[in-house]
């Protein structure tokens, strides 16, 4: 009994983890169709923020508000991976608009420079971010059943984001210019609306949202270079599977997948549930090519 | 049309990423000639010797800094005065965590530089790689890790452990001291699969029993299932072939699954003190690890080896066992060349037949002339908090190699 619920809770954990990674992508690659191949780096960036922060706070802030330095590491990964983003846009995205194949390509080749730039600046070994005390340790339910502090924070922090993300579209004036000019740009140009500026800003709201998957992702693993090569495929394939340019298509697509792996997973191995998995997104995509949350368009494109 | 037309749109990005790869190939390129202090034209009064190790990808966290090891020999080498009289010079290559990588690189290193021998290679994988391209161009191989066995070739010297140096003689201590109930966890390669292949025979014949076998693609990052699925089956000890990035995930997952040393005994084959740092010694305290040697290993030369090396790279890296054994292995390359008197590989192995030996940080190393392994000290230790080892068991002296672990029935079928 134990063992399933603690398997429910796995595939919850696991789609959550899907969902933070691939939510900057549903706004970058779902909203603006660029295929954004630096996705996997932003994240990488994000999880260094994390890094440097604890090293800040080593040094300069005494131990005792030492556990906060990952309150002050979340909003900052934010910033920092949105600042590269909005520099990303402007010297190259932005000439790269409508043409998916060349954005691949060039994202592709941003992402191995931000690779070596990491490389050359903290180092090829990774790197230890020693969690936040009040984060380790887990929820003891039953004897057997522990849920870790870490998995409830990322699931408490994606819902979080999800909520910031639906606030931020439906709620407030920029959020409405942002859907406007995605959906149709010359009428929301016609209509006064910069639609540059608001390329720019979605593009690094999408790139922060990268960054605070980073940082929350110290949590669970090692942060290294090549962090963001781990977790690139995944991002795509839920956004992918989820529906090109709808929000709730991605947190779909995140649960299906994850909960589907950790099933498979639990049922045969790691390689063969990841085998499994890839083949039933195919199958299902040849079914439904437009994925599970199809937006249903008048546009003629 | 259509055709065209996509071509036409092509040729841009084509552009973007042939110039981007001539860039990245540039960076490369000028960062191996900043290493090489001397012009690289084979001269009459250097010798050419390849680093071949994966500085990028998943491997690096641990091949790097065998590579600083490795160059560390080669100026001692060269300060006291050089091989033959010639300085060595390092070319160094990235195997960038990509085993085909490895052999092209191998290749170059051969035919291109035409250096005098190798040193490099971690994974069992790359290792294999490179095996065919040593032995078509009749180059030397120095492989520094510990790894799986059942291979002897004359183009490469092993002075890493083979399993009856580490894994054999850790079984069967697990055994006696642990518990009899098994968990095997992998990466999904040669090292891991053919490890376990020996350590299930082992269990059959000894008395353990297998309770479960898991293997994760290398970069696996989500651990929670394979840890609900050994809390499932509640083994005593949890035998960690993982290789790479994998091994700080499923630490820290470990620990946050509420499990600690005291319920199950992890015994780590590939985490040594530069895997700690990354993964972070609060996560690993109380643990296992079999080696050759640790950075506490209690000799006069070690105490000289781990000084040097932090003067050389600064006082908060660490030395390990395959950092320790790609040092020494340039020592022992220079000694069979001296005994040769030329860098000509089949007179290096001739010289390697008559039994080199060198006393490096672990004690005295020699090589086997049967089948061109070492001669190591077995050594058990545990995972103290400050990320350093502290030997609870010893072979107490160097074992003979091996690697077919002949003599040994239950080992007949593998």
């Amino acid at each position: 009994m134990d063992t399933l619920l603690l398997q429910i809770f796995n595939g919850l954990s696991v789609s959550s983890i899907l969902l933070l990674i691939a939510l900057g992508l549903a706004i970058t690659f779902g909203l603006m169709k660029v295929i954004n191949m630096a996705h996997g780096e932003l994240i990488m960036i994000g999880a260094y923020v994390a890094y440097v922060t604890q090293l800040f706070f080593i040094k300069y802030v005494s131990k005792e508000f030492f556990s906060f330095y990952f309150i002050v590491a979340i909003p900052l990964a934010f910033v920092v991976s949105a600042l590269v983003g909005l520099l990303l846009e402007n010297v190259l995205i932005r000439f790269l608009y409508g043409r998916p194949l060349d954005s691949l390509l060039a994202t592709w080749g941003v992402s191995l420079i931000l690779q070596q730039l990491a490389r050359n600046i903290f180092g090829a070994p990774n790197v230890d971010v020693v969690s936040p005390s009040w984060l380790n340790g887990g929820l003891r339910i039953t004897a057997g059943l522990q849920l870790p502090y870490k998995r409830l924070f990322i699931i408490a922090m994606v819902v979080f984001c999800i909520a910031g993300v639906y606030f931020f579209f439906y709620h407030t004036a920029n959020g409405r210019k942002i859907r406007a000019v995605m959906q149709n740009r010359e009428m929301a140009a016609c209509l006064g609306i910069p639609t540059r500026k608001v390329d720019a800003y979605t593009f690094a709201f999408g790139s922060g949202l990268a960054g605070i998957a980073g940082c929350t992702l110290s949590l669970l693993g090692s942060i290294g270079p090549s962090l963001g090569t781990y977790y690139i495929v995944d991002a795509f394939m839920v956004v992918v599977l989820g529906g090109v340019g709808r929000l709730i298509g991605t947190v779909a697509g995140a649960l299906s997948i994850g909960i589907l792996n950790t099933a498979l997973e639990f049922g045969t191995t790691a390689t063969i549930g990841k085998v499994l998995v890839f083949s039933i997104v195919i199958a299902f995509l040849q079914w439904r090519p437009l994925g599970l949350f199809a937006i249903r368009s008048r546009a003629l494109d | 049309m259509v055709k065209k037309r996509l071509f036409k749109r092509l040729t841009p990005a084509l552009a973007i990423t042939l110039s981007l790869g001539l860039l990245v190939s540039g960076c490369g390129a000028t960062g191996a000639q900043s290493q090489n202090t001397a012009p690289s034209q084979a001269s009459g009064d250097t010798i050419k010797v390849g680093i071949l190790h994966s500085l990028s990808g998943t491997m690096a966290i641990s091949e790097v800094s065998v590579k600083d090891a490795e160059l560390m020999a080669i100026d001692e080498i060269n300060a006291s005065g050089g091989v033959l009289g010639k300085k060595v010079v390092p070319v160094i290559e990235d195997g960038a965590s990509d085993w085909p990588t490895f052999a092209e690189k191998a290749k170059k290193l051969l035919q291109q530089d035409k250096v005098a021998t190798i040193f490099g290679c971690w994974t069992s994988a790359s290792r294999k790689a490179v095996l065919p391209v040593v032995e078509e161009n009749n180059g030397l191989l120095w492989y520094p890790v510990q790894y799986e066995g059942l291979e002897s070739s004359k183009n490469i010297v092993y002075t890493g452990a083979e399993p009856t140096e580490q894994i054999v003689p850790a079984v069967s201590w697990l055994l006696k001291n642990r518990g009899k109930d098994f968990y095997l966890l992998g990466s999904d390669y040669v090292f891991p699969r053919t490890a376990n292949k020996i350590i299930k025979a082992q269990l059959k014949a000894e008395g353990g029993n297998l309770v479960g076998e898991e293997y994760t693609p290398l970069g696996h990052t989500d651990y929670s299932t394979i840890i609900n699925k050994i809390k499932a089956a509640k083994p005593k000890v949890i035998f960690n072939t993982l290789n790479g990035d994998s091994n700080v995930a499923f630490f820290k997952q470990l620990r946050d699954a509420g499990i600690t040393s005291k319920d199950i005994t992890v015994m780590s084959v590939s985490v040594a003190e530069e895997e700690i740092r990354g993964i972070g010694a609060e996560n690993m305290a109380g643990d296992l690890a079999v080696w050759n040697y640790f950075q506490t290993t209690n000799t006069p030369e070690n105490k000289a080896f781990v000084e040097k090396y932090k003067a050389k790279y600064g006082n908060k890296r660490v030395t390990d066992d395959p950092i320790e054994a790609g040092y020494f292995g340039v020592y022992l390359w220079a000694e069979a060349v001296k005994k040769a008197g030329t860098t000509d590989v089949d007179k290096v192995r001739e010289a390697l037949k008559t039994g080199i030996e060198y006393k490096a940080p672990e004690g005295l190393v020699k090589i086997e002339p049967e089948n061109q392994h070492t001669w190591k000290t077995v050594r058990i230790g545990e995972v103290q908090p400050d990320g350093m080892f502290k030997e609870i068991w010893s072979s107490g002296q160097p074992i003979k190699p091996n690697p077919y672990l002949k003599g040994l029935d239950w080992a007949k079928g593998l």
